[in-house]
């Protein structure tokens, strides 16, 4: 655990640095579509005199001066399949994003949506000795938590306190100065593959840019298209994006369960390219422009004209009824709906006090989706849009982009994690004085 | 190429349309990096502004190094100034001097540094001003160079108002006090009141004030006197005098005109009227008055001197 203080502490003091320079960058790499957003960053919350849009929930100490997204290129799943293809994709968007915005990015926080996250839930205890909370014991407590093995090459992306107990006084924000004899806490630990973070790190590292800060994708989207209540009281994000959907539960304002269902938007195309047999441009237009979930009897007189170029008339004149394209379609959402149901099962999310779900992403423009998800998920349904943020162009206010919102937000108000308080001495001063004598032994 | 040619109209093998080779849309890594140099501050003032500068400097610099150009550079431009120097439009024919006498005039063209006709860049008005205000006799001038090519210099000269005889000789003075010429004798200007006395130039408004307030008694007057750059006193013929007081010297001496007028003062046998008291004016006798007296008393008469004359040793 001491190597990943240390890389996610340089993480930190280099989005301190970004901070402090006004300039940062956004990345957001999906399945489909790469996003890049441009922040800047003054510190002082003056732009929020020009806008006159009001105070913006509170993110009014940035501004997007430059947004830009292109097509994904050699991903699958919210993994990288081929590093080139996917550092050409970066090259494009950051290219483009910085000529909108007119500066140089040089640090850039970046998501993953892929790479199998798995949450857990620590819990850790220590007794207090000088009957009163020190910020010393909330590091302690953190450092105290039972840690499972999480497996093989398993990164740790999150790791956030989302409760303190002292003695019988539970659900604190923030302990310290509480007065009582033994402190816990409860801990919300994401960890995603590591060679899958490894291969996006060495992306961005090929494209010149430093990693500022790594998010997950899913909490990213919920950390946007979740309102404050939702986030309080607890709601689920459903982010539908192209290689895969994420889930996400947020109570209390923090995240206490991530998850992805391996099938997206990409895996409804291929249906439809399979089931009509078009090629899987036609297929993707079909699906955007035509696609639903419910068919009517209108449905059945819409005849769409699929098109082609293999020079076969009677393949090239094909048409296919809107009915067709639904109830190719209809099938294959149902099905990621209900791998929704069993993560959310699992989760517990029917024993949350609120449950409302929140469909986002990409796929959640699919008409008709929030009625069939009412039927598998639940009657809280609405479909969300992420926050407002300041600057950012009409075109990315989209429910594809919630989660580069989400990670511009992140970037501007991080929520406390682990690796933010002070490790505790003991745990790491036997190694710094071994280093500190070598370097006498070494030098003199 | 098909073995049937369908030969009717619209049924020729159209060409097939290019096929667009898609370009890749990334840019290629060296172009990235040039465009993320690119937008360094820094980089860019520098070939903005730092890369033309430096090549202008630099071509130049260049170019000025042969000693040959510099000099045809410099003569260009002599050349050139002096071309719209000397246009006619700025060349001063001639000089029209107003209101001097012809003394004034003659030293007023003597005075101007080049030879009409000439440029008016080379005619410098204001040291040509202050230079001609060191001639004592000119007041003010007003020289300005006006259309049509005319030097027009408009001089007020000093009115001679008094002569002032001190040590060095006698000079004359205007209403200010102020030098105007020296002369070589008083008969040169009979017409102007004599003053004399150290600082007597300093105070010839009072001078002038006071031969005003002389009135009936002026052509009597000889001239006045300042004593101890303080008052003054008139000087009258037959050895009379005057002593008027430091302040207000002007209504003492019509005081004494008054007591002139009444009792005819002045033609009495008195050498001195003093008021340098004006309250208390006194006055001395001449000496034939005072022995009038005195012998009218039975007293021996007394000499200039103030003795007794001895008249066993006088005769």
């Amino acid at each position: 655990m001491a190597a990943l203080y240390q890389t996610q502490r340089a993480m930190r003091n280099m989005r301190r640095a970004a901070l402090q320079r006004g300039v940062i960058g956004i990345l957001d790499v999906g399945t489909s579509k790469i996003s890049c957003l441009v922040l800047n960053f003054d510190g002082t919350g003056t732009f929020r005199e020009t806008d006159g849009v009001g105070p913006m929930a509170g993110q009014a100490n940035f501004r997007v001066i430059g947004a830009a997204s292109t097509r994904s290129r050699g991903m699958r799943h919210g993994e990288i399949e081929t590093m080139a293809e996917t550092e050409k994709a970066i090259r494009t968007v950051v290219a483009q994003a910085q000529k909108i915005a007119g500066v140089r990015v040089d640090h850039v926080i970046a998501c993953i949506s892929g790479g199998r996250p798995a949450s857990y839930g620590l819990a850790g205890e220590i007794p207090l000795a000088s009957g009163k909370v020190t910020e010393h014991d909330v590091a302690s407590v953190l450092a105290a938590c039972d840690v499972p093995d999480f497996g093989r090459g398993r990164e740790v992306l999150h790791a956030q306190p989302v409760n303190f107990a002292v003695d019988n006084r539970s659900g604190l924000a923030d302990p310290r100065d509480h007065a009582g004899n033994k402190l816990a806490c409860d801990m919300h630990v994401m960890t995603v593959d590591g060679d899958a973070v490894g291969n996006l790190v060495q992306c961005i590292r090929r494209c010149d840019l430093e990693l500022a800060g790594i998010a997950s994708a899913s909490y990213a989207a919920g950390r946007a298209s979740l309102v404050e209540d939702e986030q309080e009281l607890g709601a689920a994000c459903i982010d539908f994006g192209g290689g895969g959907t994420g889930v996400s539960i947020f109570i209390r304002k923090h995240m206490i369960f991530a998850d992805t269902v391996r099938i997206g938007g990409n895996l409804v195309t291929q249906d439809i390219a399979q089931g009509l047999r078009v090629p899987l441009p036609v297929a993707e237009r079909l699906k955007t422009l035509n696609g639903g979930i419910e068919a009517t009897g209108r449905d059945d007189r819409d005849m769409i004209e699929v098109g082609g170029e293999t020079g076969d008339w009677e393949s090239d004149r094909r048409t296919v009824s809107r009915a067709d394209v639904i109830g190719v379609m209809r099938p294959r959402v149902e099905e990621i709906l209900e791998n929704v149901r069993q993560i959310l099962d699992a989760a517990g999310f029917d024993y949350l006090p609120s449950q409302q779900i929140v469909l986002t992403g990409g796929g959640s423009q699919i008409p008709g989706l929030d009625g069939l998800a009412t039927r598998i998920l639940g009657p809280n349904i609405r479909c969300g849009r992420p926050l407002r943020i300041d600057g950012l162009a009409h075109q990315f206010t989209d429910p594809s982009f919630s989660s580069a919102v989400g990670l511009a937000l992140f970037a501007a108000h991080p929520q406390d994690e682990w690796w933010d308080f002070e490790m505790p001495v003991d745990s790491y001063s036997a190694r710094s004085l071994r280093r500190a004598y070598r370097w006498f032994r070494n030098n003199w | 190429m098909p073995e049937v040619i369908d030969h009717r109209p619209g049924r020729q093998p159209q060409p097939q349309p290019v096929q667009r080779v898609r370009r890749d849309p990334a840019p290629s890594r060296l172009k990235y990096r040039l465009e993320r140099m690119w937008l360094r501050p820094i980089w860019r003032r520098t070939v903005r502004i730092g890369l033309p500068a430096f090549l202008v400097a630099m071509t130049a610099g260049l170019w000025l190094a042969d000693e040959d150009r510099r000099a045809s550079l410099t003569d260009g431009i002599d050349g050139l100034v002096q071309k719209v120097q000397s246009r006619e439009e700025f060349m001063v024919r001639m000089m029209t001097i107003e209101g001097a006498s012809p003394v004034v005039d003659k030293a007023l063209r003597a005075m101007l540094p080049v030879d009409l006709p000439a440029s008016s860049f080379d005619i410098d008005l204001t040291a040509l001003r202050l230079q001609v205000m060191q001639l004592d006799a000119v007041e003010t001038i007003d020289l300005r160079i006006k259309p049509g090519g005319i030097l027009s210099a408009v001089v007020k000269e000093r009115v001679p108002a008094l002569l002032w005889r001190h040590g060095r000789g006698i000079e004359i003075l205007d209403a200010s006090g102020h030098r105007v010429a020296s002369v070589t004798s008083r008969e040169v200007r009979p017409d102007l009141p004599l003053i004399a006395g150290e600082g007597a130039d300093r105070a010839a408004q009072e001078a002038l004030a006071l031969v005003d307030a002389a009135g009936p008694i002026l052509p009597r007057l000889r001239g006045l006197v300042y004593r101890g750059e303080r008052r003054w006193d008139v000087v009258l013929d037959h050895g009379q005098r005057i002593m008027l007081p430091a302040e207000g010297g002007a209504v003492a001496l019509e005081a004494a005109i008054a007591l002139h007028r009444q009792q005819d003062l002045l033609g009495r046998d008195i050498d001195v009227i003093d008021l340098r008291n004006p309250s208390r004016p006194v006055m001395r006798l001449g000496v034939d008055a005072r022995n009038t007296i005195r012998s009218v008393r039975g007293l021996p008469p007394l000499g200039p001197d103030g003795k007794v004359i001895d008249e066993k040793q006088g005769g």
